[in-house]
């Protein structure tokens, strides 16, 4: 792994304006054909491909995107890490992620800005208290740290929050203290750089039109730089998967939705851990920049618009006003949407098809961030083997046909 | 966030409205008979196309009727709306406004990042 950064490097850039750092990663026309070609320039995509170029000895790879990398829901997400969910199939999957991002700096060496802050799931009503003991047990059975805390805990973490003077008061708290944040675009452009180091191609501005399959194979797909050979396809494209997919003639139990996120001005730092709450739909958390980064909903209906509707704005930014009463007259600075692909049990899919060496990595719906590196992991190893990691092996297409579904409404944080 | 021309109330603001998801889509008329997987597509599956969908609303803080609209889910306009009981409208009966499966139309998008 090269070494591209350095005290010497940042003085001598300085000296000539910032204007001759070297590129991250090439920028190759694309080949005619390659061993396995990535849909999808994104964390979860940027990461498969290191981790077969890593893991599984596949060089010969391009991950194509048709904006610039990470322009998607990588960065556009509000960067909150986790493993707390319900079943077990996605308490090893989330952990098997958790567990990859508290090394992942190092690994990549490259600074993701991994904060291990704690995140904390806030109980405001008899159901909620019950619903998250029963979750933190699940928890604590898998090996988790997740923990309930009362209100006296929550407020010696968190003094600026409104516990009691509220129509929905705050009754306690599931937290996970080795959750918390990163820096979203970092872990694109870590995993890019060194998937590039080994020989992976970027291809950025490269929009794929069609999938082509015959007789029940993939040959490659159609791109606006001409067609691409590959008997191996992955798409991760979050929210544009089924548009992808229906080129294929592949119909997904996808539906894609707006999900918002805005932010504040900067100010100086009052909270120092992240703070959800699912009942009054308010996730709050503050950046290094002293942004308050805040989480909306989904909009009611599919969309593929990016923007979303004001109503779902003003519904979080009415809770994070009664929870925070102090934050009443800031001003925000920015809001946008993201198009998440909803499942219909709210878990991913990571999973092979009925069209041979197609494979699928979608379906996180409102979440998917925090699984980047351990869900580009286990579809690394479903592509190079043909066959699932026993972390995904639940998380496949049939188990809408089985019904073996991993119903993970309750913890998905978002309400879908 | 947009304006919704209810047939029986009019236009009102989208937020009055629930969603009911896709329109048209038929129980399976031999439920003995079929599969897993046809089941499987019935339950779960449902179309999610970026351009034009037929979908079914209902106006829940009015009236609370059901209706049908047609909609460009890459811009969010409202192309069509019809009752339940009329004769859905043909697909060639709108102008599909992308270039590309996964593009952006010139108007009406929230994404800078890939419009050309």
């Amino acid at each position: 792994m090269k070494k591209k950064y350095s005290i010497f490097n940042i003085i001598k850039n300085t000296l000539s304006k910032n204007e001759n750092w070297q590129k991250m990663w090439r920028s190759p026309e694309p080949k005619k054909s390659y061993e396995v070609i990535i849909v999808g320039g994104g964390g979860h995509g940027l990461g498969t491909a290191y981790y077969l170029a890593k893991e599984h000895g596949i060089k010969n790879i391009a991950v194509i995107e048709k904006g610039w990398l990470g322009s998607g829901n990588t960065g556009r997400n509000t960067t909150i890490i986790r493993s707390n969910y319900l079943w077990n199939e996605s308490a090893f999957l989330y952990d098997h992620s958790l567990k990859i991002w508290e090394n992942l700096s190092s690994e990549l060496n490259y600074n993701v800005m991994f904060s291990q802050r704690g995140v904390m799931n806030l109980a405001h009503n008899e159901h909620d208290i019950k619903e998250m003991r029963r979750r933190i047990s699940a928890n604590r059975l898998n090996g988790l740290d997740s923990r309930w805390i009362d209100t006296n805990e929550i407020k010696k973490l968190v003094p600026i929050m409104n516990t009691d003077n509220l129509r929905y008061p705050v009754l306690g708290a599931a937290f996970q203290p080795r959750g918390g944040v990163a820096r979203h675009d970092a872990v694109a452009w870590g995993f890019a750089m060194r998937a590039d180091e080994m020989g992976v191609d970027i291809i950025q501005n490269c929009e794929v039109k069609k999938i082509k399959t015959e007789n029940g194979k993939v040959l490659g797909v159609e791109t606006s730089k001409g067609f691409i050979n590959s008997e191996k396809v992955g798409v991760v494209a979050s929210g544009h998967t089924s548009v992808l997919a229906a080129t294929a003639g592949i119909r997904l139990p996808l539906q894609s939705r707006p999900l918002q996120a805005l932010v504040s001005e900067p100010i100086k730092p009052v909270i120092n851990t992240v703070v959800m709450s699912n009942a009054v739909h308010a996730y709050v958390s503050q950046s290094d920049k002293g942004e308050l980064v805040i989480g909306a909903g989904t909009d009611g209906y599919n969309s593929f618009t990016q923007r979303g509707g004001y109503d779902v704005i003003e519904e979080t930014v009415r809770a994070i006003v009664e929870l925070y009463p102090i934050f009443g007259k800031m001003k925000m600075l920015r809001q946008w949407g993201g198009i998440v692909d909803i499942c219909p049990d709210a878990s991913p899919i990571i999973s092979k098809c009925d069209v041979k060496g197609l494979y699928f990595n979608c379906g996180w719906g409102t979440g998917g961030f925090k699984a980047t590196p351990g869900s580009a992991n286990v579809f690394a190893h479903t592509i190079a083997n043909d066959k699932p990691h026993k972390i995904n092996a639940a998380f496949s297409l049939d188990r809408f046909v089985t019904g073996r579904l991993v119903d993970e409404h309750g913890a998905a944080a978002v309400a879908h | 966030m947009f304006l919704i021309n209810c047939p029986y109330c009019g236009e009102r603001d989208q937020s009055e409205f629930s969603n009911g998801g896709e329109a048209h889509v038929k129980r399976p008329e031999n439920p003995d008979s079929i599969s897993d997987k046809e089941w499987a597509e019935y339950v779960f599956v449902r179309s999610n196309p970026k351009g034009i969908f037929y979908e079914r609303w209902v106006h829940s803080h009015g009236c609370r009727k059901w209706f049908n609209a047609v909609r460009n889910t890459s811009t969010d306009e409202i192309l069509k709306i019809y009752k339940l009981d009329e004769k859905p409208p043909s697909l060639d009966e709108f102008k599909h406004t992308l270039q590309t499966p996964s593009g952006e139309p010139e108007l009406g998008s929230g994404n800078f990042t890939v419009k050309k």
